[in-house]
């Protein structure tokens, strides 16, 4: 038989059949790994997931007419999305007065299939305007206007160039030039925010009312990218379409980075405590293992064993222990990433198979490091105690 | 021709002459007992032999090098090489088998065998016993699984302290058998002992009183010198 059969006889007899103190360090490397080797893929997979979560609540750039300009020609806003990588989707809004009884209103004419990539948080009671002369009206106008879904609207609305010069007050009190649209109620939109001051209606719509193309007021990106990213991108944008003005959706992309380095400050310091309880208690450990056996260290030594081979022994228990809980703990880590994601992100996890090494060999150099100690002590033992029956 | 040879050598722990200038000579081949009272020094020499201590002053030969001046390490390397040692308190590593056991020694001095420690085992009819924890066997087989281990390796000298002293009759009977056959095939002996009947086995009894030979050749009788160490 080789040396080196027996050496892993030895060191795995000792473990399997001194179970219950190895257990104990076993138990701790293996939790400890287990907590590595989950945050470091939640960590990794972090950015990831924020970015999905951060965009799930909205879009992260807005365009905006440049100063002067009107507004934005479709093609101009075509031209920036091409500018540009990464853009997800993208919405466009015209806004108009209108009235309605004579009480003014805003209408904004969009493409309303692709409100739901943009503004995932809208509730509708109803739907979304799916057929010509359908609209959708925000909450507070619907109360306003006591509107339901199903209830039919006559919305007024007065071009630009008909109130100065051919507008003329008739007999019944209503101006000339008016332009009068009977629409459906689809849907009533519940947002918490601004969006429920208004009446939505597709582009196609808005166009037959005010009579010419639609120019846009704001276009609404989401774009999967970082902030420098994103800085880069309004640069771009800036630089080829002049027409346009980007702007940032502060609020999201900042708060996106902020989160992400104080939750990495915080796995920093969740790792660090971790690596210093594996070492305190695989060092306490050992530390009593080889306080229990003295009598077997100084047998060793009485048979020939060097301090060499002793301490060889010792950190070959060490580290096996270190090696079997760094594997558990590599896929115990990956299901609690995986509930951590699921839970807490609503998503899933990529498995990272790196890891797996990875936190084996941090088990290892950990458990090495704890042992370093109570090895040496090990070699200490005096050989003579042996025979001294105590 | 001497294997062994102690000139002038004591043991001092503070005031107490745990050795008190022991001078003796053991041939290869000799079986020799070590006698006297609790506390007279016998395990004291045992391990200054056993390479597992070393005395305050004199000489000790073994081999004709003396390992009063030896390192440690050097040490180890003797007491692996020329030195199997029985205890009477057992010692054998609880989480190995019989048989582990005693490839432990053969680990430790070249190469761990299997079927050579399982002949070992055999010798001292514990064939069946092997793949058995100490904790499964009875005293008595655990010392002839002590015996096994202390010969695998052919070593020059055995020593044994009080082998039998937690043994019954029966298995002192079989270890004494042990000896005797060891004794036969050229291996010199040094065993301690309180019990006169391994003592008489012995070619030679060497007795030992506050530290001091009182006899070398079998006289049992202790009392011959007054305690004059305690200051
Ligand atoms: N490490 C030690 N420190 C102090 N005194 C010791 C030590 N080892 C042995 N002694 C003392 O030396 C004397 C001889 O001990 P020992 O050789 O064990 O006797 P025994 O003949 O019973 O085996 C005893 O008085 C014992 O108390
Ligand atoms: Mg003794």
């Amino acid at each position: 038989m080789k040396r080196s059969t027996m050496y892993f006889r030895m060191i795995t007899a000792s473990i399997a059949r001194r179970r219950s103190r190895m257990l104990v360090a076993l138990l701790a490397v293996t939790v400890g790994a287990t907590i590595l080797a989950g945050l470091v893929m939640v960590y990794y997979d972090m950015p990831r997931q924020m970015g999905e979560q951060f965009l799930a609540y909205g879009a992260n750039m807005i365009l905006v007419p440049n100063g002067d300009s009107e507004g934005m020609t479709e093609d101009e806003v075509q031209e920036a999305i091409g500018a540009i990588g990464g853009v997800e989707s993208d919405i466009s809004y015209c806004y108009e007065s209108a009235t309605i009884n004579d009480a003014p209103i805003i209408i904004t004419g969009c493409d309303l299939d692709k409100t739901y990539a943009t503004s995932p948080y809208w509730q509708i009671e109803g739907a979304l305007p799916s057929k010509p002369g359908e609209i959708l009206v925000g909450l507070e106008q619907a109360q306003f206007f006591s509107l339901h879904v199903g209830d039919t609207v006559s919305i007024a609305y007065l071009p630009p160039d008909a109130t100065a010069a051919t507008a003329g007050v008739n007999l019944n009190g209503a101006v000339e030039g008016k332009v009068f649209q009977g629409f459906t109620v689809s849907g009533i939109l519940d947002t918490g925010g601004s969006e429920e001051n208004y009446f939505f209606m597709s582009d196609k719509d808005m166009e037959a009312l005010i009579g010419r193309s639609l120019t846009y007021d704001v276009t609404e990106l989401r774009i999967n990218a970082d902030a420098d990213e994103l800085q880069a991108d309004v640069e771009k944008i800036e630089a080829n379409v002049p027409g346009v003005s980007p702007q940032l959706v502060k609020r999201i992309t900042e708060s996106q980075t902020t989160v992400l380095s104080k939750l990495s400050a915080l796995v920093l310091l969740v790792t660090v405590i971790t690596l210093a309880l594996i070492m305190i208690t695989v060092a306490t450990t050992m530390t009593a293992v080889v306080t229990e056996r003295r009598r077997e260290i100084g047998l060793r030594k009485a048979l020939g064993a060097s301090d060499g081979s002793i301490m060889f022994e010792f950190m070959g228990e060490g580290l096996l222990i270190g090696f079997i809980g760094g594997l558990l703990g590599s896929f115990l880590g990956f299901g609690f990433a995986y509930l951590v994601s699921t839970n807490v992100f609503n998503s899933t996890i990529t498995f990272l198979p790196a890891l797996i090494p990875v936190t084996i060999i941090v088990a290892l150099a950990v458990t090495a490091l704890a042992c370093i100690l109570p090895v040496r002590n090990a070699t200490k033992v005096d050989p003579a105690l042996v025979l001294k029956g105590e | 021709m001497a294997l062994l040879e102690l000139k002038n050598v004591y043991k001092i722990y503070g005031d107490l002459h745990a050795l008190d200038d022991v001078s003796l000579k053991i041939d290869v081949g000799e079986w020799v007992a070590i006698m006297g009272p609790s506390g007279s020094g016998k395990s004291t020499v045992m391990n200054i032999i056993g390479c597992m201590d070393k005395p305050t002053r004199g000489e000790v030969l073994l081999d004709g090098v003396d390992i009063a001046n030896e390192s440690s390490r050097g040490l180890t390397d003797i007491r692996r090489d020329k030195i199997g040692l029985i205890f009477q308190q057992f010692h054998l590593i609880n989480y190995l088998t019989a048989l582990e056991n005693v490839m432990v020694a053969q680990y430790y001095h070249s190469m761990p065998d299997e079927k050579e420690a399982l002949e070992a085992l055999e010798r001292v009819g514990l064939a069946d016993r092997a793949k058995h924890l100490p904790s499964q066997l009875s005293g008595g087989e655990q010392q002839r699984v002590c015996v096994a281990r202390a010969l695998i390796n052919h070593p020059e000298l055995i020593l044994a302290d009080e082998p039998t002293g937690n043994l019954d009759e029966s298995n002192e009977k079989i270890v004494l058998d042990l000896f005797r056959q060891l004794h036969d095939e050229g291996t010199t002996l040094i065993v301690v002992t309180h019990d006169a009947e391994v003592g008489a086995a012995a070619e030679r009894v060497i007795t030992l009183e506050y530290g001091k030979v009182t006899s070398e050749d079998g006289d049992t009788s202790f009392g011959k010198v007054a305690r004059r160490d305690v200051v």
